[in-house]
């Protein structure tokens, strides 16, 4: 089977009976038991997932917006009564006692989990290679990384073991992997979607967010999910929208930025021309589409690192060894890494030098951005500075994903949403255009992202390895 | 060579919920970890949401010791590893306390309140020896000691007020104490009970700045101790100054077999709690009518009522002070007081049995004790103050007695006397009264 179903359709069979709820969890437990072994997306599979299925195909006057609907839950979220391990041995048989926010608005709306994905360990990383349970591959390429961290939950997505999935993103672990594995990445404005009962990396950054196979389907999840959370202080209290009512608007007459800063010196050629290109399509479709000027993308590089390493090692601390069953040693390289280094920039007489010196940084950025924000609706750039490199080229170079995630950094440390959607590819690769907004113009975003991929294909083609199926 | 304490109090509030989560505050005595949740067992993921109520007790605190509130204050995570915090860091505040700068008055003089902050107490450890018969142990086990955590009490909302250093004695220390506390039950944030450790107490102590060190005195669970404490260190020190040693930067318990302080073993290094701003909780923002709103729910505090005792109703500071230790009491002397007032007693008197007789005040009503008192007049002493009011009542009714004993008709004074004995029901001294009566138209 192709991988022809959205969420969108999948939920309009069910509406109309023409598939059950069973059916389609039967099908991605079979894509699952045959490919998880070449991608190594999924690290737990709910075995629950039919049984709840068949319970639902009892219920087919319920309204539930997701009612019978499968989806795939990156393993940072906790999954009451399913074991949770953030990719991380220490964590290796923990089941929770709740579940996180996320994933009680998506039950509730009648998904079922299908199951736990893979990401770099904590979410330490932009390739997921930095997982106790290995590397997850990208479904383009096998040989490929799929990015990260939540690699697993892209990779599923993208070779059709999963519909849609959750991600999360601290600065480009949704947007990243989504370009990478070609498909829609969302990452709200921080504080639109709940944070509780995800494991929390940085906590000034983390935000939830889905990875589908167009913009469609992140509307809907996103009105599953998007709203304020009394168990999230940092939720904010603004009303959340139906997004979805976006999708057919248009871009006639908005005015969008390129942001010429992102087309980064070092970048591939062939990136720079596919990004070039798709401002053509936006005036084409009666967009205004100027070059923006705003701070370089790379000052957020050390920024980013300081603050975030920072909060991981604040963090981490709950994990002392004294429960969860395994002890700090369980820890691998990377996450020590962070936690020395995160400590040192918290330490008496350095926190001035580094976490407080990033923070002051941190509000240039969001400075810089409202002022570039009066004069364009939106900005546009490549999502990644390249395609998805070979899994094991990023061995040793411990700053790899700050440096592959460059170009989201600056959205994530001010706060701001941002969609990653196809735009074309690069040996065989493929490529996303990043359109990111002010605070909470997720409407718009999906706005503009809908009628970029209305009027391009980049969206619907497949990987070779499902073609071949 | 100054005497020079500062005192740390932890008040644990007595709201319905912790701090940061929907679980009772109201941990003692009960079943352990019956009283826990996700937030405050810290498990991953969980988030901090700040009790409302707790940070207005905060303010309420504040306000009540004199303190400026900040218009803008925010937590931090204060770090350090320890079974009992779950999180490996304590939700506090560092560099924008709720308050600072306020001060509290004693008898020695005035102590200043250098902040008053919020944050969330801990768990508890139960050191105990089991009879191991743990899961899958075999039965007979020699008996092994364990450290258990109890997590009812972490994430319970915890106030600390830091005094500055001018305290100067073990018994100002003890009066500052005690002034606090009657200060918090007044305003019923607090139990302030010290057996059930909702009042905590740590001394700072030292000679004065000039030497460098200062020692920590932890364990003061009763007002007592913390006068013996202070006392006995500040001569421990003194003694080591004197033979020209400085004394040692140590923390330091009191023992109350042993009447002393002795060294604890905490570890003595610098502790960097690496201090940030707690990401999970926004800034908060103080607005003056949000501050009023709170000022006007405070209600009367101890030292108004005292001087209000002192001053208005005329009682001798000794009765006012023990009336006005409870607010309770304080509320039901003062209606007393002022039925005496109305039915012709002398509240000094009435606020005499009142202390004298530990009459209690919730099972009888004013009018029933004023009669009381009436009745049983002749039995009681009636002191010169009493007296000095039926004198000038007498005087008042007989101004033509006044004229006549002016004017050299000495039994006028003879018809006043009869007066006053006959306001006070035979209770006046006839002797005193007649002394008392020449001293007024003198």
């Amino acid at each position: 089977m192709k991988n022809d179903l959205t969420l969108r359709s999948a939920i309009d069979l069910l509406k109309k009976g023409e598939i059950t709820s069973a059916d389609l969890v039967e099908k991605y437990l079979g894509s699952i038991d045959r490919d998880n072994k070449k991608l190594n997306a999924f690290l737990t599979v709910n075995e629950k997932a039919l049984e709840k299925a068949k319970a639902i195909n009892n219920r087919p006057n319920d309204e539930k917006p997701l009612l019978g609907v499968p989806i795939a839950i990156k393993d940072i979220f906790l999954t009451k009564g399913l074991r949770t391990t953030a990719s991380s041995k220490l964590l290796d048989d923990y089941i929770p006692q709740y579940s996180a926010t996320v994933v009680r608005l998506l039950e509730d709306a009648g998904a079922i989990i299908l199951g736990k994905t893979n990401l770099d360990a904590w979410c330490h990383g932009s390739s997921t290679e930095t997982s106790d349970y290995g590397p997850t591959r990208n479904p383009w390429n096998l040989d490929h990384v799929p990015g990260g961290s939540s690699g697993g939950s892209a990779a599923a997505v993208a070779g059709d073991l999963a519909i849609c999935a959750m991600g999360t993103e601290t600065a480009g672990s949704v947007r990243g992997p989504a370009a990478w594995c070609g498909i829609v990445g969302l990452k709200p404005t921080y504080g639109r979607v709940s944070r509780y009962g995800v494991i929390a990396m940085g906590s000034s950054l983390d935000s939830p967010g889905p990875l589908t196979k167009n913009v469609e389907d992140s509307a809907l999840l996103l009105n599953v999910i998007a709203g304020n959370d009394p168990y999230d202080a940092t939720t904010s209290a603004l009303k959340s929208d139906d997004y979805t009512k976006f999708l057919k608007k248009g871009v006639k007459g908005l005015k969008i930025g390129l942001a010429e800063d992102y087309l980064l010196p070092q970048m591939d050629e062939e990136v720079k021309n596919l990004v070039k290109n798709t401002a053509k399509v936006f005036e084409k479709l009666g967009a205004k589409v100027e070059i923006a000027k705003t701070l370089d993308p790379r000052l957020a590089i050390p920024v980013y690192t300081v603050v975030q390493r920072s909060e991981v090692s604040s963090n981490l601390a709950r994990f002392d060894g004294i429960r969860y069953g395994n002890g700090r040693e369980y820890f691998s390289e990377e996450a020590k890494r962070r936690i020395m280094l995160g400590t040192f920039s918290l330490s008496t007489g350095y926190q001035d030098k580094y976490y407080k010196k990033a923070q002051k940084v941190r509000t240039l950025f969001i400075e810089n951005f409202a002022l570039v924000f009066k004069k364009f609706d939106l900005l546009i750039g490549p999502t990644m500075p390249g395609p998805a490199p070979k899994i094991g080229v990023t061995e040793g170079q411990a700053m790899f994903g700050e440096m592959a995630d460059v170009l989201t950094e600056p959205t994530s440390i001010s706060g701001l949403p941002g969609i990653s959607v196809p735009c074309g590819f690069v040996g065989g690769l493929p490529v996303g255009l990043n359109i990111f907004g002010p605070q909470f113009s997720e409407g718009l975003i999906i706005q503009t992202a809908s009628a970029y991929e209305q009027a391009t294909q980049w969206h619907e083609k497949v990987p070779e390895m499902i073609e071949t199926l | 060579m100054v005497p020079t304490v500062g005192m740390e109090t932890h008040v644990e509030l007595r709201t319905n919920s912790k701090m940061f989560c929907g679980c009772p505050a109201d941990h003692f005595g009960k079943k352990p970890n019956t009283q826990t949740c996700p937030v405050c067992l810290g498990l991953p993921g969980a988030l901090p949401v700040p009790n409302k109520k707790a940070i207005e007790w905060t303010i309420m605190i504040a306000l009540s010791l004199n303190c400026k509130i900040n218009k803008e204050s925010k937590f931090d995570r204060k770090h350090y590893f320890y079974p009992d915090l779950p999180k490996g860091y304590q939700i506090s505040q560092y560099d924008e306390p709720i308050s600072v700068d306020g001060y509290l008055d004693t008898t020695f003089g005035r102590v200043g309140i250098e902040r008053i902050h919020i944050e969330e107490d801990t768990g508890k450890l139960q050191h105990k020896k089991i009879n191991g018969l743990r899961p899958g142990e075999p039965s007979g086990s020699e008996s092994e000691n364990v450290s258990l955590v109890d997590f009812n009490r972490s994430g319970v909302p915890l106030v600390e007020i830091v005094t500055k250093p001018d305290i100067h004695s073990g018994s100002q220390a003890k009066e500052f104490e005690q002034k606090l506390q009657q200060v918090l039950r007044y305003i019923a944030v607090s139990d302030c009970d010290m057996e059930k450790g909702s009042m905590r107490l740590e001394a700072n102590i030292s000679w004065g700045f000039d030497w460098g060190y200062k020692v920590e005195v932890k364990n003061l669970n009763s007002f007592k101790f913390v006068d013996k404490a202070i006392n006995y260190e500040l001569e421990r020190q003194k003694k080591v100054l004197e033979e020209g040693d400085i004394p040692s930067q140590e923390t330091r318990g009191w023992s109350e077999t042993e009447n002393k302080t002795t060294p604890q073993r905490y570890k003595e290094t610098a502790a960097d709690y690496r201090y940030f701003p707690e990401p999970d909780i926004p800034p908060m923002e103080f607005s003056e009518d949000f501050i009023n709103s709170i000022k006007n729910r405070i209600p009367e505090l101890p030292f108004t009522k005292l001087e209000k005792f002192i001053n208005k109703f005329k009682i001798r500071s000794t009765y006012a002070e023990i009336l006005v230790s409870q607010k309770e009491t304080a509320m039901m002397a003062e209606k007393v007081l002022e039925e005496s007032v109305k039915a012709g007693m002398n509240p000094d008197l009435v606020a005499g049995i009142l202390v004298n007789q530990k009459i209690d005040l919730k099972k009888i009503s004013p009018k029933t004790l004023l009669d009381m008192v009436k009745k049983k007049g002749s039995s009681l002493s009636v002191n010169e103050g009493s007296i000095k009011l039926w004198v000038n009542e007498a005087l008042r009714q007989m101004p033509q007695a006044v004229v006549d004993f002016k004017n050299g008709k000495l039994n006028a004074l003879s018809a006043l006397v009869g007066l006053v004995m006959q306001l006070s029901k035979g209770k006046a001294d006839p002797k005193l009264t007649k002394k008392l009566l020449e001293d007024m138209l003198k």
